[in-house]
């Protein structure tokens, strides 16, 4: 396969990137690059600038280096905070917001396309289907890039495994490629091609089967040491 | 401002009012305008401290508002101070009316513009931020509306009752419902039945004019009690 081949195949290119906050370094020199169509999970501890690397992925906090989407780019973007208790606002009036899309058509993907769900508060829904309705919202676009913050958040065990499957089918039926965050080395292993470990600067890049190497899992949590970390290769 | 937690700061709000109504009743010009100048530029500057310093609305309308309500009380004429603070609505004018009615037109037309774009930003700012929404150019209209509609409540109900004006009725109103369309609803309609009955109230029973207010007051407070047990007895 040619370079130029090759380079065809990457739907992202990030190249030292660096954001400074407040005089604070949050990423240091982050390179990575990610194929069409895959999945990246970004594993790090809190503080690791996993948020920000989003952030900086849609242009909301400045950052030095370089990020080089190789197409246009649609980017789906499910955040980690969203402020539903206090606000009566339901389903059908939130997914509304999309203008030209049927809430319908919008919740059969995400398996929701029960007959009540249009008309419930977002306050009352349960943390897993919180997130599928952000899921549907994100879809609304029909994304060609999902970013997915800190997939899990409020979600008990039981509905975390759905929600990734529910993500694997849209991905194989829009080829779309995923970024997410989260903490759990299971859903790594289980639902992503390749994995970021995160800690400020990027420890580790790679195919996510290797999280079960034991010298990929000292790298991943051993002691941080930015200034030596070696560059990403893929 | 009940949706976007920042309940006290419509009450706060209003007491910022007070120098611009002493202005008003000082040289004889309709106190209205004072007051929406001097709200419309306390806002302004509230939101310019806000994107600089990063502080809450709450903490920036906290510090200044009762530097506002003492320089208020200072330059006011006693006699008009018991209306500045309590509303008369005797002293409404025709030329009130009709501007209140196109201020109310005016400012539901804009709250529908940004509508989607201020729930939007109240749900995920960041999720706003991602659809290239400006949170700093959204927060500013949406004070700039807070401010016209609390001086035009000023006239009837006064600087101290205000705020319930824009706090009670749609306080009320998120008690018993389950989505916006409701919520919007409701709010509008609890408004206007406790104007309309502490009004007409306040005629009925023959009662000075400063009564006015408080009865409208009294009746939003009775509706949200209401409201409130409601949803108590619901869950």
């Amino acid at each position: 396969m040619s370079a130029a081949q090759s380079d065809e195949e990457y739907i992202l290119k990030v190249s030292g990137l660096s954001v400074k906050l407040q005089n604070q370094t949050i990423l240091d020199r982050v390179s990575f690059n990610l194929r069409k169509g895959t999945t990246l999970a970004i594993l790090g501890p809190n503080g690791a600038g996993k948020t920000t690397l989003f952030k900086a992925l849609l242009n909301l906090v400045p950052y030095t280096g370089k990020i080089e989407w190789t197409e246009k780019v649609r980017v789906g973007y499910v955040p980690q905070n969203i402020e539903v208790d206090d606000i009566p606002i339901s389903v059908k009036e939130f997914l509304s917001f999309k203008n030209g899309t049927s809430v319908g058509s919008l919740l059969a993907p995400v398996r929701l396309d029960n007959q009540n769900m249009p008309s419930k508060t977002l306050g009352v829904l349960s943390g897993g289907e919180l997130r599928r309705v952000l899921i549907a919202w994100a879809f609304a676009d029909r994304p060609n890039v999902l970013l997915f913050d800190e997939a899990t958040t409020g979600v008990d065990m039981s509905s975390e495994e759905p929600i990734y499957r529910t993500l694997n089918d849209l991905k194989k039926k829009s080829k779309i490629t995923i970024l997410l965050i989260t903490h759990d080395v299971h859903i790594v292993r289980e639902y992503s091609d390749y994995l970021l470990a995160l800690n400020r600067c990027a420890m580790f890049f790679g195919e996510s089967k290797e999280i079960m190497n034991p010298t990929v899992q000292k790298i991943i949590y051993g002691e941080t040491v930015c200034a030596g970390a070696p560059e990403p290769t893929r | 401002m009940v949706l976007e937690k920042m309940a006290l700061v419509g009450d706060a709000l209003s007491h910022v009012a007070l120098p611009g109504l002493a202005l008003g009743l000082l040289f004889n010009f309709n106190p209205f305008l004072g007051a929406f100048a001097f709200l419309f530029i306390s806002s302004m500057i509230v939101w310019h401290l806000g994107r600089v310093t990063k502080l809450s609305f709450e903490t920036i309308v906290g510090a200044i508002f009762t530097l506002a309500l003492a320089i208020g009380i200072i330059i006011i004429p006693e006699a008009e101070l018991l209306e500045a603070l309590f509303g008369d609505i005797t002293k409404v004018t025709l030329i009130d009316m009709v501007a209140a009615v196109l201020i109310s037109a005016a400012a539901i037309g804009l709250t529908r513009l940004i509508y989607r774009k201020l729930v939007l930003s109240m749900i995920s700012e960041d999720l706003a931020v991602s659809k290239g929404i400006s949170i700093a150019k959204i927060n500013l209209i949406y004070l700039l509306l807070v401010s016209l509609i609390v001086a035009m409540g000023i006239r009837i109900v006064g600087t101290l009752l205000v705020g319930f004006l824009v706090v009670t009725p749609a306080a009320a109103a998120k008690n018993v419902s389950a989505n916006l369309f409701k919520y919007a609803f409701l709010s509008s309609l609890f408004g206007a039945i406790s104007a309309s009955t502490g009004i007409i109230l306040s005629g009925y029973l023959n009662l000075p004019n400063t009564y006015t207010g408080p009865l409208v007051v009294f009746t939003g407070v009775t509706i949200f009690t209401a409201t409130a047990f409601a949803k108590w007895k619901a869950r």
